[in-house]
């Protein structure tokens, strides 16, 4: 360990500012602090600080999106050896899944994290650490099919157009990720919707078995069509959707390690289902059509819903910043993804939709909890003075 | 009628190192230094000069803004050097002790007698009134000002602060002597808060002329600001004073016995320290006699003061005016392989995000290091659960930064203080230099209001 201290120390002077590589200089810092922790150390206000720094948050939420991921790359090859009519075995199952998914990972952690280092040179920034965890949420949220080259003209959209030209991470308006999603979605609608593209190789269908539909259950009820999947079988995951969000079960752990770290807000997940379960109440009220008439659990097991209040709506930067803020944003976005979903067949899914809709209003909702604080303490005065 | 005010949010950071009920005497003879940065918004204008010699209680320097505020030799001895900094500002004083202290004296009083002139001019004229400071912005109060109230907390939160009950044991007359001078100073009431397990004993629940509250919970609960917040909170215009329970005795010293007496006891404590314990000392001191041969190797951070807002100073430094502890950490300026990735069991985080979490009631060793890059403010929800206040950080902290004065009078600037925000600084994931931004903020609205 020593040898490799000492071989950064000696090469170092090349990367800083009239070095030989001085236009590496953030990549090069990036590398030497993903080693090492710096050794800067304060020197007035708190002398201590504590452990917790941006790479171990996010590597917090990577953690917590690894269950997912890991069940996400075993149902892509379940579901694919389903449509062939193969029973294939649990790791063959995972291995086809494994070769499937870690290639999407990988365009989107060069594409991105390869634009953040060009702009933390040109802003003279360190790297944020905000893409490792953005990275993989977007492989994690899109059909498992879906061309490479594709993935990373929306990745690279979703990091200059979502994130930079706000000028970088903490400032963006929206969820990088789900940018990312939107953009495919809205500029190549047929990779990303319809029935046949969330198992892999459905599209091309060389040896499906006859009949075999591929429809997600929310496909199904999207165009108000009854789905027999059982509530089992959705809350574990066992049925297509995008790779990341089918096991109810595996997002569960991941937000119970979010939450129990006290890196995810609490607040938004649980307003979020509250929102949700609200709105499918009151659905259920009406039962205008056999759509509206699905309970509030099947409702949450479905589609990715629950992936999307775990590890979308939390993202603190794009969501409301203020606590009590936080139970207003996630109780409307609830709201909206269950009304998109029921109200639109064009958008069978409206979580995204939802979740982008409800970022640009959390700085109005904190806008009014700010005021809120703000007359409490006018009102102290007015008390004061009486 | 006495509140009990229960606070939930807050942090104790438990150190090793805490001070040992023992209290160590040393010789007083050393040397001793004032130093104008102790005190906020003040203008030194020097009355000495190198080679004078003065006694206890002879004034070395004023304030250039209000010449009545004096501060005041702690020793009798001589002016050894004026050291002066970058456009010769005035960093220390030095003042060499001499064996025999001669004492100014100030004429004994009691403090039912006098009118609230003659208690300000006293304490003025002793240099005493310094150790009482205003809120909002932590300056030494203004002996012009009625303030609504004055606040003493009788028990520090912060990491390995002292024991009170333990260093006013014996004082409780005193205190109330002190307590009388004080309570004419104003027309509202003083205010003295306990906390109902770390003050157990009777010096202070014993006390007259005082209205006693009761508050619990975690650090920053024995924060004065904090405690204002909660009984008489600060609109714009309102001036509350406030005091260390430590410095209501030097000033009950004064009524009693007539000379400005800066002995307090203090606690020597922290990881590096041997045996970590109390030490009776003249306020000002050099520290270096009080960890000769009582610290450990290696590199170390001398701390006048808590870890979260004391000041560095140097292995041979001084005691800071307002503090009442000598902290002593090791530094943190090596590279740490893998630090962020590592389980961390001897990390400790407010988080869990390390497995310390394992062992809760653990005490930590914790170095100066920031454990991270400084980053853009990403984590929210973070700062609010150490900020026992009805009082948005994030928002007042940007407003700050944006150095928006409307907003930040909006948001309540007059009630915060560093000391506040200390907290907040610890536990911020983005590494940013917090309790300085509080204070620009507080200079800024200072400037503007004047």
């Amino acid at each position: 360990m020593k040898a490799l201290r000492n071989y950064i120390d000696k090469i170092k002077p090349n990367f800083e500012k009239g070095g030989k590589y001085e236009k590496l200089q953030s990549t090069f810092d990036a590398i030497e602090t993903f080693l090492y922790v710096p050794k800067k150390v304060t020197f007035k206000g708190s002398h201590i600080r504590d452990s917790i720094d941006m790479k171990r948050t996010m590597s917090v939420v990577l953690i917590a999106l690894m269950p997912a991921l890991l069940f996400g790359m075993w149902n892509v090859g379940y579901q694919h050896s389903l449509s062939i009519g193969e029973s294939n075995g649990i790791f063959d199952n995972f291995l086809f899944g494994a070769i499937k998914v870690i290639p999407l990972i990988a365009v989107s952690y060069i594409t991105g994290l390869g634009i953040e280092f060009i702009f933390a040179q040109y802003r003279g920034h360190e790297v944020n650490e905000g893409f490792l965890v953005s990275g993989m949420l977007i492989p994690m949220i899109v059909p498992i099919d879906i061309p490479l080259w594709m993935l990373a003209v929306a990745t690279a959209f979703a990091v200059i157009f979502g994130k930079e030209v706000f000028g970088g991470t903490g400032m963006n308006v929206f969820n990088p990720a789900l940018i990312a999603r939107a953009f495919i979605f809205f500029a190549y609608p047929a990779q990303i919707t319809g029935d046949k593209i969330w198992i892999a190789g459905l599209t091309e269908g060389k040896g499906v078995i006859d009949g075999f539909s591929g429809a997600t259950p929310l496909g199904n009820w999207g165009q108000n069509v009854v789905d027999n999947t059982s509530f089992i079988d959705m809350f574990l995951g066992f049925m297509p959707g995008s790779i990341g969000e089918t096991s109810k079960l595996a997002i569960l752990i991941g937000a119970g390690i979010l939450i129990f770290t006290g890196i995810g807000s609490w607040r938004i997940m649980i307003s979020t289902l509250l929102g949700a379960v609200f709105m499918t109440l009151i659905f259920n009220l009406f039962a205008a059509n056999e759509y509206m008439k699905v309970d509030p659990l099947t409702h949450i097991v479905m589609g990715g819903f629950l992936f999307g209040a775990v590890f979308m709506a939390t993202d603190p930067v794009s969501a409301s910043q203020t606590n009590k803020g936080k139970y207003i944003y996630g109780f409307i976005l609830g709201i909206f993804a269950i009304m998109i979903r029921v109200f639109n067949p064009a958008y069978p899914e409206g979580m995204m939709l939802a979740i982008l809709l409800m970022n640009t209003f959390a700085p109005l909702i904190d806008y009014y909890i700010i005021e809120a604080n703000i007359n409490r303490r006018l009102k102290r005065v007015k008390k004061a003075v009486n | 009628m006495s509140k009990q005010i229960k606070l939930k949010k807050g942090l104790d950071i438990k150190l090793v190192g805490e001070a040992e009920r023992t209290i160590s005497t040393f010789d007083n003879t050393m040397e001793y230094a004032l130093k104008p940065s102790d005190f906020n918004g003040f203008t030194p204008k020097l009355l000495i000069k190198e080679g004078d010699e003065v006694q206890v209680g002879s004034p070395v320097f004023y304030n250039k803004a209000d010449e009545r505020i004096v501060i005041t030799s702690p020793v009798s001895g001589i002016i050894k050097t004026i050291v002066r900094g970058e456009k010769r500002v005035i960093e220390e004083i030095r003042i060499s002790a001499s064996a025999n202290q001669q004492f100014i004296d100030f004429g004994k009083a009691l403090p039912s007698q006098l009118s609230k002139e003659q208690i300000s001019e006293k304490l003025l004229k002793s240099g005493i009134w310094a150790l009482i400071r205003q809120r909002p912005y932590s300056i030494i109060a203004n002996p012009s000002d009625n303030p609504k109230a004055i606040f003493i907390s009788a028990f520090d939160t912060a990491p390995l602060a002292p024991d009170y009950d333990f260093i006013m044991h014996g004082k409780g007359e005193l205190f109330q002597t002190g307590i009388d001078a004080i309570a004419k100073l104003t027309s509202g009431k003083v205010y003295l808060n306990l906390h109902p397990e770390m003050n157990t004993s009777k010096v202070f629940s014993y006390s007259k002329n005082v209205e006693i509250n009761y508050f619990t919970g975690p650090h920053p609960a024995g924060n004065v600001g904090i405690q204002i917040h909660h009984l008489s909170p600060i609109n714009k215009g309102d001036i509350v004073w406030y005091i260390n329970p430590e410095d209501v005795v030097t000033i009950g010293k004064l009524f009693s016995e007539g000379k400005y007496d800066a002995t307090k006891v203090i606690a020597i404590c922290g990881s590096e320290v041997l045996h970590p314990k109390y030490a009776k000392v003249i306020g000002n001191c050099n520290i270096s006699n009080l960890v000769k041969n009582n610290v450990k190797e290696g590199h170390l951070r001398y701390i006048s003061g808590n870890p979260l807002t004391g000041s560095k100073i140097a292995t041979n430094g001084y005691l800071g005016f307002y503090d009442h502890q000598i902290t002593v950490i090791p530094e943190g300026d090596f590279h740490e392989f893998f630090g962020w990735a590592l389980p961390g069991l001897d990390k400790f985080s407010f988080s869990r995000s390390y497995f310390s979490w394992l062992t809760p009631g653990k005490k930590y060793t914790i170095d100066t290091n920031y454990h991270g890059g400084e980053r853009a403010y990403v984590i929210t929800g973070e700062y609010e659960k150490v900020l026992p206040m009805d009082i948005l950080p994030m928002q007042l902290i940007k407003a700050i930064l944006a150095e928006d004065i409307d907003m930040m009078e909006k948001l309540g600037i007059y009630e915060v203080d560093e000391e506040d925000f200390a907290l907040v600084e610890f536990v911020d994931t983005s590494k940013s230099e917090i309790q300085s931004i509080i204070r620009n903020g507080l200079d800024l609205i200072r400037k503007e209001m004047n």
